[in-house]
């Protein structure tokens, strides 16, 4: 894992100070906004809306990980979709090596789905069960010609060795497969198309805890080989802290703390970041922690909290939070959050 | 000559795929074999007005609530006999959370609905061995015998279950009300229709509910996961019952819920005297709830003990491996361990021990039998041969503190 300290987060919320985009950012959200309609009035036009991304904005450098944590319902799987447009943009930009994302043609972006990939959650659903191993690795890389037919074989070998499958299963079907095997067809699949980002959506959290390990391994070993950038979506968050260089904290849609690693888990700021950090069970069992428990569940997005959106559950909720909205501010270089318990001007 | 090489050639492609596919013949045989193997566990089960001498035993030590003693529970498939728990014995001692952990079918699901007598039927069978249920009368249950009327009165009243999927284990066509009094109309023939509607609503109350009246006229589906799992505990505590069983009651829920359901199970434990078998694959959950942990791995135990025992002193090599391929908080390792390879199969499992092909630390006494379990501690015993040098130098410095007394 890279572990370079000059990697940072660059922010983009405020579009007048806009740092000058460098060459080195491979994929620059800007406040990134996805509705999903939820009902209409009588002339058929949409009145309410689910929120699941309102107004998000990261980059992310090349070679980097940008790990996103948060609570089912808070809009990171969502967030993971539209950058790949397999959900429209409402609203905002995302750039992806000076292509816009939201506004190129249907064609463009067939052009440009080889670099970016992505790896679902639950590994059982996302394989074909009519097709062999040999089928569904190899079918992107014919359709997108990367290599001549007659080296396709020898190509999808190649790359079932890289993510330690053996020759033999190329022809096997995925029923035959464990959780961990049919993972690695996954990576196997997204890592066939020379891919630059891959965004893997809880690419752990169905397997058991050894062959997790094996799967985390395996990532961090292709990312090394490749160079390869990841946005790696999780709620578990130790597996996080373990393969991120950067993290991002999301609540109901919008994000409350953004920064590195050390930042996130050594300087915490955000009263959320702080609950979700102690609810995390450590396994040893003289350490008793002093556990933030948070009351109730995550509200509705439909119908969203007033003000800052975590006030109903926070435990140091003031009078502010239920009416004004937290701006996202940098108190550090590169640490963003959005809580009235820092000063916001 | 060429031809006769292909035909060799053929035959010998026969053979091969022979050795890993099972002919009609054997699956008929194997299929005939099993039903009459589960008709007799069956006409056992299935007979009416037994004796309770039958049934009743006693229990090792009256300070336990379980005991299981040398349990087989296998599934009979046309495949072959699947020996998904396969000899474990341990003990649930009264107010205690016993710990139960491994991966992904090593047989930890199984070993509890044994004890409920919920496997899939005909095909999953107990064989063989004793469960021994201390109930609130003091009577002695040796559940494994117990024909099927009597244990519908000890299920739910006596032990009782919270399910891993919240999402599934409610039935979606009824409200929760009614799913929640069903069990005392059940267990308590006499009751009236609103003093079970007042103690499901005190039910709600205690696993901390908000408005538990307007919960009790809502359907499952207009319920979060987190309520959810708060209604399966509710059920489970209606008719105080002396054992929870709670499999995986956590997995499909947020870290932050989860750390208020096991901040809830924590205090119920308090609150109703009885003990918790708690089973999950996530050793962090297990470290911080259970005084005692077992260790499983292919349908035997390999490792049991208290839970410091376990987490400070871990000596099989795949407790080793568990612990240390979890990407724990405040680490900075640069990779994670593994243990290579994966379980294996539960049909026709190896002579040796089943860990012998993923273990690090194998030596040549691996290649014997599967080990014996040792005791290291009162409290804590392993399956391993690497053991056995410990074991021998405790032994050692007793009889040398023995000696030096004398």
């Amino acid at each position: 894992m890279p572990k370079n300290k000059l990697n940072q987060v660059t922010n983009t919320v405020d579009q007048d100070n806009l740092a000058p985009v460098e060459k080195d950012d491979i994929l620059i959200v800007k406040n990134v906004k996805k509705y999903f309609p939820l009902g209409s009035n009588w002339f058929k036009k949409t009145t309410s809306f689910v929120k699941a991304v309102d107004d998000v904005s990261f980059t992310i450098k090349r070679g980097n990980t940008l790990g996103v944590v948060g609570e089912s319902g808070c809009g990171k799987t969502t967030l993971g979709r539209t950058i790949l447009r397999l959900h429209s943009i409402t609203d905002g930009s995302i750039e992806y090596d000076g292509n816009d994302i939201r506004t190129i043609s249907k064609r463009e972006m067939t052009k440009l789905r080889p670099k970016i990939q992505i790896i679902f959650q639950d590994p059982y659903s996302s394989l074909s069960p009519r097709m062999t191993i040999g089928e569904i690795i190899g079918e992107a890389v014919r359709e997108h010609k990367l290599v001549p037919l007659t080296e396709h074989r020898d190509y999808i070998l190649d790359v079932m060795k890289s993510c330690g499958l053996p020759p033999y299963y190329y022809s096997r079907y995925p029923h035959e497969f464990s959780g961990g095997q049919r993972q690695r067809i996954c990576i196997a699949r997204a890592l066939a198309l020379k891919p630059d980002l891959i965004v893997c959506d809880e690419p752990v959290s169905a397997l058991d805890v050894s062959i997790q390990a094996q799967i985390i391994n395996l990532l961090v070993d292709l990312q090394k080989k490749f160079g390869l950038t990841y946005i790696f979506i999780s709620h578990d968050l130790s597996v996080v802290e373990y393969i991120s260089t950067e993290i991002m904290v999301m609540y109901l849609g919008s994000v409350v703390e953004q920064g590195t690693k050390e930042q996130i888990f050594r300087k915490t700021m955000h009263p959320y970041s702080k609950a979700l950090l102690s609810a995390v069970p450590v396994p040893d069992p003289d350490v008793k922690k002093n556990r933030i428990i948070l009351t109730g569940d995550i509200p509705s997005p439909a119908n969203p909290p007033k003000g800052c959106k975590f006030h109903t559950r926070c435990s140091e909720c003031m009078e502010i939070c239920k009416s004004v909205v937290p701006k996202l501010k940098e108190y550090e270089k590169g640490h963003f959050v959005a809580c009235h318990l820092y000063p916001q001007d | 000559m060429k031809l006769f090489d292909n035909l060799q050639k053929k035959i010998d492609k026969k053979k091969s795929i022979q050795k890993h596919y099972i002919s009609k013949e054997q699956i008929k045989q194997t299929a005939k074999e099993n039903s009459r193997i589960i008709k007799e566990l069956e006409k056992q089960n299935n007979r009416k007005n037994v004796p309770e001498e039958e049934y009743l035993t006693k229990m090792r030590d009256s300070n336990n609530v379980v005991e299981f003693d040398d349990l087989h529970a296998y599934f009979f498939t046309d495949a072959g006999i699947v020996k998904a728990v396969d000899g474990v014995s341990f003990d649930i001692p009264k107010k205690s959370i016993v710990g139960v952990v491994g991966e992904s079918g090593c047989g930890k699901s199984v070993t509890s609905l044994a004890l409920m007598k919920l496997m899939q039927k005909p095909q999953g069978q107990i064989f063989s061995g004793e469960i021994r249920y201390n109930a609130k009368d003091g009577k002695a249950y040796n559940i494994s015998k117990v024909p099927r009327e009597d244990m519908n009165k000890i299920r739910g009243k006596e032990m009782s279950m919270i399910f891993q999927e919240p999402m599934t284990s409610l039935n979606p066509v009824f409200r929760i009300g009614d799913q929640l009094d069903e069990i005392l109309f059940l267990h308590f023939p006499g009751i009236t229709p609103e003093e079970a509607k007042e103690k499901s609503i005190t039910m709600l109350k205690t696993v901390g509910m908000a408005m538990p009246e307007s919960v009790y006229s809502r359907y499952p589906h207009e319920l979060s996961g987190g309520m959810r799992q708060r209604v399966m505990i509710a059920m489970a505590l209606s008719c105080d019952p002396n054992l929870i069983i709670a499999d995986e009651p956590t997995t499909a829920l947020d870290v932050t819920i989860q750390a208020q359901i096991l901040d809830l199970l924590r205090s119920i434990k308090n609150d109703i005297n009885g003990s918790i078998m708690l089973i999950t694959h996530d050793l962090g959950v297990i470290a911080e709830m259970a005084d005692y942990v077992v260790v499983m791995y292919a349908g035997r135990i390999i490792e049991k003990g208290t839970a410091r025992e376990i987490y400070k002193n871990p000596q099989h090599p795949y407790t080793v491996g568990l612990q240390k391929s979890i990407p724990a908080l405040n680490l900075n390792d640069e990779k994670l361990y593994t243990i290579p390879g994966t379980v294996p199969n539960p049909i026709n499992m190896p002579n040796y021990c089943y860990f012998r092909d993923r273990c690090n630390k194998r030596f040549g006494k691996c290649d014997g039998e599967y080990p014996a379990t040792i005791q290291i501690s009162p409290t804590h015993s392993v399956a391993c041969y690497l053991a056995e040098e410990i074991a021998a130098e405790l032994a050692k410095s007793k009889d040398g503190e023995k000696n030096a007394k004398k």
